[in-house]
């Protein structure tokens, strides 16, 4: 089967509506035209710029340039999981939280499955393992940011609360535990919505690739489930990890709520 | 009276407070007054070790920093002039299983076993606070800073709750520090009376105790 190649004017019919939303949230005063169309404008220049890196990636058999991608991958993450809060850490823990946590739990994840489960010689195959790794940071990054905005935003609202527990002689575990559990569940939110919608409200965006690119639909299912259930495990590991180090920060050494540690609300 | 120094503050200060050196007998009870923004409640919080400080605090001799932060704050109980709630029901916010001293504390201050299923966003102000001091004092602490107890309450509420903190002093001979405003309360119930004046905390002549 071959491919239905796209046009330019295929691409800008679709671009017309995007440009169409904004102009719509430009009237209803979103202040979100900009945001959207600079993500759009993102969308096209970054993926244009990965069809040349990868072509010429997939060509290279030395390891270090795979590491090299992914950190790239990792840095940014890192840097939008950050700019996604509305109360972030100052300083380094800022940028660090969500760093350190999708850092841990997707090369955990990822270097598991490519090594153990895929199995290719070498495990670090870029045509498997720079895609594999892409989803499973881009989906921690998404459940680290919403823990953490969860986190910090509550603990916040509610520090009139936390100072009350603390004086009834609670632990700074037992203060923030149940703001703590709400922030991971709100993390996992989205991947356990399309765990258990997959195949009958969407059909993931790899799937429908392979599918699309002509490989089997069995096949193409069987990589789409392991994808699932990697990112399932990434993302459970990312949210433990950011909204332990986040609320163990918000305490200081002697347990008081040190909510001066984060920045003032961005609008 | 027992002679036993109950809480020892050593140069102590928080923000711009200048440094205070207090000493506090078991059973003895102290006010503190001063303009709303005073420092009053910072200085409460920053003995419970809630917020930094500098300086030393003792109680009963052992320095704040020998105990664990919530076993501090435990002994030296700081109640808020505003009650926080976080659960549906009054109950879920004691630890179970529920003491004898709860359901004592409860008939006290006018309630029964049964107030435990009330749900806390159908107490009126009056019945939360005094439950927030059962909250507290099932803890026993040896300690109470107070911030403004009855000020959110009517005349017999306030009454009541009075007479319940100083009840539990007599029988645990706790040291109280109370925040309050009203003259005629603080007669009744403090030995020495203070005041935060220009970042200081001076002690009110004429006013010895009369052990």
């Amino acid at each position: 089967m071959n491919v239905v190649s796209l046009s330019l004017f295929d691409l800008s019919l679709a671009a017309a509506l995007v440009v169409l939303i904004a102009i719509l949230s430009y009237f209803i005063q979103l202040k979100m035209s900009r945001t959207i169309l600079l993500a759009a404008l993102r969308t096209v220049v970054q993926l244009l710029l990965i069809g040349f890196v990868l072509k010429w990636l997939f060509a290279q058999a030395d390891f270090i340039w795979i590491a090299l991608m992914w950190l790239v991958m990792l840095l940014v993450a890192g840097r939008e999981i950050m700019a996604r809060q509305t109360r972030r850490f100052k300083g380094i823990w800022g940028y660090g939280v969500g760093t350190v946590s999708v850092f841990i739990s997707s090369f955990v994840v990822g270097i598991f499955v490519l090594t153990l489960v895929v199995n290719n010689t070498p495990w670090y195959t870029p045509q498997y393992a720079i895609p594999l790794m892409g989803m499973i940071i881009g989906n921690t990054m998404t459940a680290a940011a919403l823990s953490l905005e969860s986190l910090t935003k509550t603990a916040w609202q509610q520090r009139m609360v936390i100072e009350a527990r603390l004086a009834l002689g609670q632990t700074w575990r037992q203060a923030i535990g149940d703001i703590a559990r709400q922030s991971v569940r709100i993390g996992l939110f989205p991947i356990v919505n399309a765990m258990a919608t997959a195949g009958l409200v969407n059909l993931p965006g790899m799937m429908s690739g392979q599918i699309l690119g002509g490989t089997p639909p069995a096949e193409a299912v069987k990589y789409q489930i392991l994808i699932m259930f990697m990112i399932t495990a990434a993302s459970g590991f990312a949210t433990l990890i950011a909204v332990w180090l986040g609320a163990r920060h918000l305490f200081d050494e002697r347990q008081r709520l040190s909510t001066q540690r984060l920045h003032a609300e961005r609008r | 009276m027992s002679e036993q120094i109950q809480l020892k503050l050593v140069d102590f200060s928080c923000y711009n407070l200048k440094p205070i050196n207090l000493q506090l007998k078991a059973a003895e009870t102290i006010s503190i007054s001063g303009e709303s923004g005073s420092g009053k409640s910072l200085l409460l919080r920053a003995i419970a070790d809630l917020i930094p400080h500098k300086g030393q605090c003792f109680f009963r001799g052992k320095e704040a920093h020998t105990f664990a932060p919530y076993q501090w704050r435990k002994q030296v109980a700081y109640l808020a002039a505003e009650s926080q709630w976080w659960f549906d029901t009054v109950g879920e916010h004691f630890s179970q299983p529920l003491s004898e001293q709860t359901g004592l504390y409860l008939k006290h201050l006018g309630f029964e076993l049964e107030t435990l299923n009330w749900e806390v966003s159908r107490c009126s102000t009056g019945e939360r606070q005094r439950l927030a001091i059962i909250r507290l004092l099932v803890n026993n602490p040896g300690v109470l800073l107070l911030d403004e107890p009855t000020a959110n309450l009517d005349s017999d509420n306030a009454q009541q709750v009075e007479k319940s903190l100083l009840q539990y002093q007599q029988q645990t001979q706790c040291s109280i520090i109370w925040v309050a405003h009203n003259k005629k309360q603080i007669q009744r119930i403090a030995q020495r009376q203070f005041e935060i004046k220009n970042a200081t905390l001076v002690e009110l002549p004429g006013m010895e105790t009369q052990t």
